[in-house]
């Protein structure tokens, strides 16, 4: 049955990791991981967009331009309930530390601009926690243009807000598409009380930074292997 | 022509102003002759010179392998199937119900949001939950819900499949090991979730027990009021 309460009280935490394509995001919750795990903390990783089954749909949308903005988003949400039920929940009620490479909060800000309603995307992710902690990358537009573009010049049509018909230059849509997005997120970090980081420090700076933060926020010790609760 | 209405916002993209079409949805229950009856309904339309565009919940091109998969082997948490039916449903309203609208055809749904709302229902989602999924649907001008007892369905189903189905049996709702028994209590329970919505959503809820000749004549004057009302406005 579907019962999945957002305030229900869960013994795991959830460490949420959010920025454009190029902060570093994927680093810093990689490291994270990494982290926690050499510890020996019950630790698990999840990404967005990764569950086997939906994955399969998902690609074949894409590939061939299937996806208005409302089956775009749909699609997502599939793919997150499916993680969200059968991974994440399960191991927050058993006392994991549950880290995302991205959140529902990617879907409010790319579903957002693509004309999605604000309200009914809340709606949908309304069964999703908010995170403990929700790690927000911030990086000037140019800069993580620049990352970007220097080094995967392949843009993907969805990536690059080609549905949107922004602009018929793939690189030049990508850079409003990009622009929205990050307006979008901005919009959002008080709401959800991201905390965020400069993403401009270097790797090993934002990483001292990011597990200060967690160490302040969440008792580890509780967390460890060989504490049973 | 006034605009055509949605629950609440229509999907990104769509123009209410430019749907000049009609909406007419039949619900009801497998075996209670919804795909008879809008075979009937469609030719006699169509003779009376409307262009006819029948739709109904199968496979769209987007999800339909991964969720007839996905239905094989039963792995899904009811909440990623609700979604998974959701995308089905918004991919097939905009390629195929909206475009029908905007060409100004007469729509006739083979079941519609409801039965996927009831589904979900039954099987423990939110009800305020499940309408904020599907509120970016287009309101019909009319929805038949084919009414039908346990007895009549139960026998018109033996009659067509000699067999229950897993999912119309409510299999995987825990509501007993018995597949009789509990495909009895799962239309029992789909029944009530239509009864309850009836009085949300206003179905006209049509005496389905009959014959086909008798409810073929009883659904086209229905349709036909609706029609002339449509046409007055």
């Amino acid at each position: 049955m579907i019962v999945s309460r957002r305030e229900e009280h869960l013994p795991g935490k959830l460490i949420a990791v959010e920025g454009l394509d190029g902060s570093g995001k994927s680093t810093q919750i990689h490291l994270v991981h990494q982290w926690l795990r050499s510890k020996g903390y019950r630790v698990f990783f999840t990404e967005w967009n990764s569950s086997s089954l939906v994955r399969e749909a998902t690609k074949k949308g894409k590939k061939r331009q299937l996806l208005t903005p409302t089956t775009f988003s749909l699609i997502h949400a599939t793919d997150f309930a499916d993680r969200y039920e059968r991974q994440m929940l399960p191991l927050l009620r058993a006392g994991y530390i549950v880290l995302c490479d991205r959140y529902i909060f990617t879907s409010f800000a790319r579903d957002a601009t693509r004309g999605c309603d604000q309200t009914w995307l809340r709606e949908m992710y309304g069964f999703a926690r908010i995170p403990d902690i929700t790690f927000f990358f911030r990086l000037p537009l140019e800069v993580a243009l620049g990352r970007i573009l220097e080094g995967r010049p392949q843009l993907k049509y969805f990536e690059a807000g080609m549905d949107l018909g922004l602009s018929p230059d793939i690189t030049e849509s990508f850079r409003v598409f990009q622009g929205r997005v990050l307006d979008q997120y901005l919009k959002m970090a008080d709401e959800y009380g991201f905390t965020v980081m400069d993403a401009t420090l270097s790797v090993h700076e934002q990483q001292k930074r990011v597990r200060s933060a967690i160490q302040e926020r969440i008792d580890l010790a509780l967390y460890h292997k060989r504490f049973f609760q | 022509m006034s605009p055509q209405r949605f629950y609440k916002l229509p999907p990104p993209g769509v123009d209410p102003a430019k749907l000049s079409g009609t909406l007419i949805v039949i619900e009801g229950p497998d075996s209670s002759g919804r795909s008879t009856h809008i075979g009937l309904l469609r030719s006699w339309l169509e003779e009376q010179g409307y262009a006819v565009a029948q739709v109904g919940l199968k496979r769209s091109n987007l999800v339909a392998a991964e969720l007839e998969k996905a239905k094989q082997g039963n792995i899904l948490s009811p909440r990623t199937l609700s979604l998974f039916y959701a995308t089905d449903f918004y991919d097939q309203l905009e390629n195929q119900i909206v475009p029908a609208l905007r060409a100004g055809f007469v729509v006739l749904s083979d079941r519609y949001i409801y039965t996927l709302m009831a589904r979900d229902i039954v099987r423990g989602a939110e009800p305020g939950w499940v309408e904020s999924i599907y509120s970016m649907a287009p309101v019909p001008e009319a929805v038949f819900y084919l009414m039908v007892s346990s007895k009549t369905l139960v026998d018109r189903t033996f009659q067509a499949h000699a067999e229950l189905d897993y999912w119309e049996s409510g299999m995987d709702c825990g509501l007993g090991r018995d597949w009789f028994s509990s495909f009895l209590k799962y239309q029992r329970k789909i029944r009530q979730e239509f009864v309850t919505m009836q009085k949300a959503y206003g179905f006209d809820v049509v005496n389905a027990n009959r014959t086909i000749p008798a409810l073929d004549a009883d659904l086209k004057g229905r349709v036909q009021q609706v029609l002339s009302r449509v046409e007055k406005r």
